[in-house]
């Protein structure tokens, strides 16, 4: 009896313990840059007042750079290091501040240094929510997974509006309009407080040359979409590849839909509590795409197909249909992954829903994982590095990696097909949204998500798995 | 010896450092997580008193329901699974192979030593469907059914998960009942041979009644690890599909580290807790009024 209450209280201590590990090792940090400690007030107070000097003095000081040298006398210093927290999967930001450092960046290096540390991304919400707690947050960290979670950083003033800084610098150009739209719906904030190191638009891939030998044209509407599926079927062709272990892939699906069907703002009435997922309209959506899955429009076994298995599937001509973001474009943009050629993927927006109130114009966006600067410390030595990553981030990361972020770049260029094809589409955005679980709880993304393979294989029912959803947003 | 331990003093030394750290590392975080079992909120937005919500919220809780179903359902099934297994290979050992079973038990055990995770990643690949099938989807196409989806079912996952389970600790169970086994005396076992007990009746009515405080020890023991588990199930289905292989222990987990909900976490932490001293106080006392009428 008391082995069982010990190994009980045995696991009970590993979380406290764990949490005050953390709390330790992030408190010798905050130890670290306590020279800069007194000044985070001070910084913060002064962002607004030299914000409206930069305003003021607009008409003499018409470039970034003087703009920014006039109002930085204002700032305090702020600490003397840019510490970045990465999440251990990503490499890519962290990749590109550390060549920007030895480039573009050295002043701003010179004065406060860049130093990476990760973290594995599994618990990177977890980590953030406690460093928040302790007033212990890195100069610069990747934004949460969980856009909730966020929320509550700006609302508790954990870190700096970005979206006035550059208006200060008179950098608020170096944003698309489309990247920091997409920010704001997702964050519920009217300037942003992160900076878009992807800009991603997503929708259906196809591959041409199968739509061409089964004589499919771009499905224009959902019918369409499901005759093809049918038709793709019958030829022994499975006609979407997706992740049901990630969840998401399936879940994006019922999100367009939704879109598509009652519009741009129906998700949103469900964060407001306007509508309920479990309403008949909405079941619809999940329905529909558990139709899809049932008639076998994800191949079989969709609840084990992982990530790079849905992409192999897709770029190896196995499948025909590939729901995606732009952030693949890497994986598309590799001979020695795509074995379809690039010349060979078609691009389509999310089909249309009969009498639907959306339109394909509406874009699926996100901003991939954002970077984020901490307001504790933020200071002038902070502010150059956010002048040098908003001005020189975009081509760097598109030179080095292919990505697309949401800076503007100027020399950003490609003779691949696909990356182009991405390119075009958000220039010519007229609107964005954003995706199924953006606005819902930390429990119900994941239970949105942990669902997904179930209703696409048939084992619960649309009105089901709303159900599940609607009450782990509730809970 | 007596002058040192009748000291006062020196047994305040002697225990003080290990009290020390078990004050520090158990009984304050035990204290600390039931104190969260009343609060509501998270290590950025502060934790608020919000009385039995958390108790209410449990009660009202299909998905927390659902994991008090699978963690018993798992713990029945597996204990029943694994001691049955158990008991016939030290059957097996003792009274078939007798001598020469060093080396089939080494065998038999071996597979207690591995991994968890190495034994679900293998469990998945021999029960996959995709990129591959996987072995036993071969075997069943061989003879003509047609492949199982294994993880994308909630009956079939949990079925899965109990095979690796069984197959993972009957080593081990077999070595705790062979040493029960072993204890009963030669003489006893030849005497009921010579009244002409024949197999089953000698284990029914000598074998059986002799081992069976070791056997209650084992389904004890068994009982008890089983309401914890948490590592099989997380490595082979991660909970799913859905939350329908979710233990108690993952729902726990997932509450307060990926959803940051830490005094909701708690509150099932605490409700494992009384499950777990239940169960054991039930089996004790089962087993003292069977000690009793013996």
């Amino acid at each position: 009896m008391t082995t069982t209450r010990r190994r009980l209280s045995v696991f009970a201590a590993l979380g406290v313990a764990a949490a005050l590990v953390a709390g330790c090792s992030s408190s010798t940090g905050a130890q670290g840059d306590s020279s800069g400690a007194s000044s985070a007030t001070s910084a913060e107070s002064s962002a607004p007042s030299s914000a409206a000097s930069s305003s003021s003095s607009a008409g003499e000081a018409s470039s970034a750079s003087d703009s920014a040298t006039a109002s930085a006398p204002s700032l305090a210093p702020g600490a003397a290091q840019f510490a970045y927290l990465s999440q251990t999967e990503n490499t890519t930001i962290s990749t590109i501040l550390t060549s920007l450092s030895t480039t573009q960046c050295t002043d701003a290096q010179a004065a406060a240094p860049l130093s990476v540390t990760n973290s594995p991304g599994a618990t990177f919400d977890q980590k953030l929510q406690l460093l928040g707690g302790q007033d212990a947050l890195p100069q610069a960290f990747m934004a949460p997974g969980t856009p909730s979670l966020m929320k509550q950083l700006i609302s508790s003033g954990k870190v700096v509006d970005v979206g006035a800084q550059l208006e200060s610098m008179g950098l608020s150009d170096q944003i698309l309009p489309a990247a920091a739209s997409t920010l704001n719906a997702l964050y519920g904030t009217t300037s942003i407080h992160a900076l878009p190191t992807e800009f991603n638009i997503e929708g259906i891939w196809y591959n041409k040359k199968i739509f061409a030998d089964n004589g499919i044209a771009v499905p224009a509407t959902w019918d369409d979409l499901t005759s093809a599926a049918t038709k793709l079927e019958a030829a022994g062709i499975q006609p979407m590849a997706a992740s049901g272990k990630d969840g998401w892939p399936i879940t994006r699906l019922i999100g367009d839909y939704i879109f598509r069907s009652l519009g741009p703002d129906a998700l949103q009435k469900v964060a407001d509590g306007q509508a309920k997922l479990t309403d008949p309209d909405y079941v619809k959506a999940a329905d529909a795409i558990g139709e899809l899955g049932k008639a076998g429009g994800f191949g079989k076994a969709v609840s084990s197909v992982d990530y790079n298995i849905a992409m192999n599937l897709f770029l190896s001509g196995k499948a025909a249909m590939f729901y995606m973001g732009s952030w693949a474009l890497g994986n598309f943009n590799d001979p020695k992954q795509n074995t379809i050629g690039v010349d060979n993927i078609g691009f389509m927006p999310f089909p249309a829903v009969a009498g639907g109130a959306g339109s394909v114009d509406q874009v699926p966006a996100n901003a991939g994982v954002p970077l984020v600067l901490g307001a504790k410390n933020y200071g002038a030595n902070q502010q150059a590095w956010l002048k040098c990553i908003a001005n020189d981030y975009g081509d760097a990361v598109f030179k080095d990696q292919g990505v697309i972020s949401g800076f503007k770049t100027t020399n950003a260029t490609s003779d691949s097909p696909v990356t182009k094809i991405v390119q075009d589409t958000i220039a010519s955005a007229t609107s964005s949204v954003l995706w199924f679980e953006a606005l819902f709880s930390a429990k119900g993304t994941n239970v949105s998500q942990q669902n997904a393979a179930q209703l696409a294989n048939g084992s619960i029912t649309g009105a089901k798995f709303m159900q599940l959803v609607q009450a782990a947003n509730a809970g | 010896m007596n002058a040192v331990l009748g000291n006062k003093k020196a047994i305040a030394l002697l225990l003080g450092p290990a009290l020390l750290v078990y004050t520090l590392v158990m009984l304050v975080p035990i204290f600390w997580s039931f104190g969260y079992t009343f609060q509501s909120g998270s290590p950025l937005a502060g934790f608020h008193w919000v009385g039995l919500t958390n108790f209410r919220t449990f009660f009202d809780d299909p998905t927390a329901w659902a994991a008090v179903r699978f963690t018993i359902k798992y713990a029945v099934v597996l204990t029943a699974g694994q001691i049955l297994a158990g008991y016939g290979l030290a059957l097996l050992y003792v009274f078939f192979l007798r001598r020469a079973s060093g080396l089939i038990r080494t065998l038999v055990f071996f597979p207690i030593i591995l991994p968890t995770v190495a034994v679900a990643l293998l469990f998945q690949q021999i029960f996959a469907s995709v990129p591959m099938e996987g072995p036993v989807n071969t075997i069943l196409q061989g003879v003509g059914i047609d492949p199982i989806d294994w993880f994308g079912h909630p009956a079939t996952a949990f079925w899965v998960i109990i095979v690796m389970d069984i197959w993972r600790s009957m080593g081990f169970y077999a070595v705790l009942l062979y040493a029960g086994l072993v204890d009963i005396p030669e003489e006893i076992i030849e005497s009921a041979r010579l009244d002409g007990a024949a197999r089953w009746s000698l284990v029914r009515s000598i074998v059986i009644p002799l081992s069976f405080p070791v056997l209650i020890s084992t389904v004890i023991f068994s009982i008890n690890g089983t309401l914890k588990v948490f590592d099989s199930v997380l490595a082979l289905t991660g909970g799913g599909p859905g939350t329908t292989t979710s233990p108690l222990t993952l729902y726990m987990f997932q509450t307060s580290f990926s959803y940051g909900d830490y005094g909701y976490g708690s509150t099932i932490a605490l409700v494992l807790t009384i499950l777990c001293l239940v169960v054991t106080v039930a089996i004790l006392r089962t087993n003292r009024r069977e000690g009793r009428g013996a």
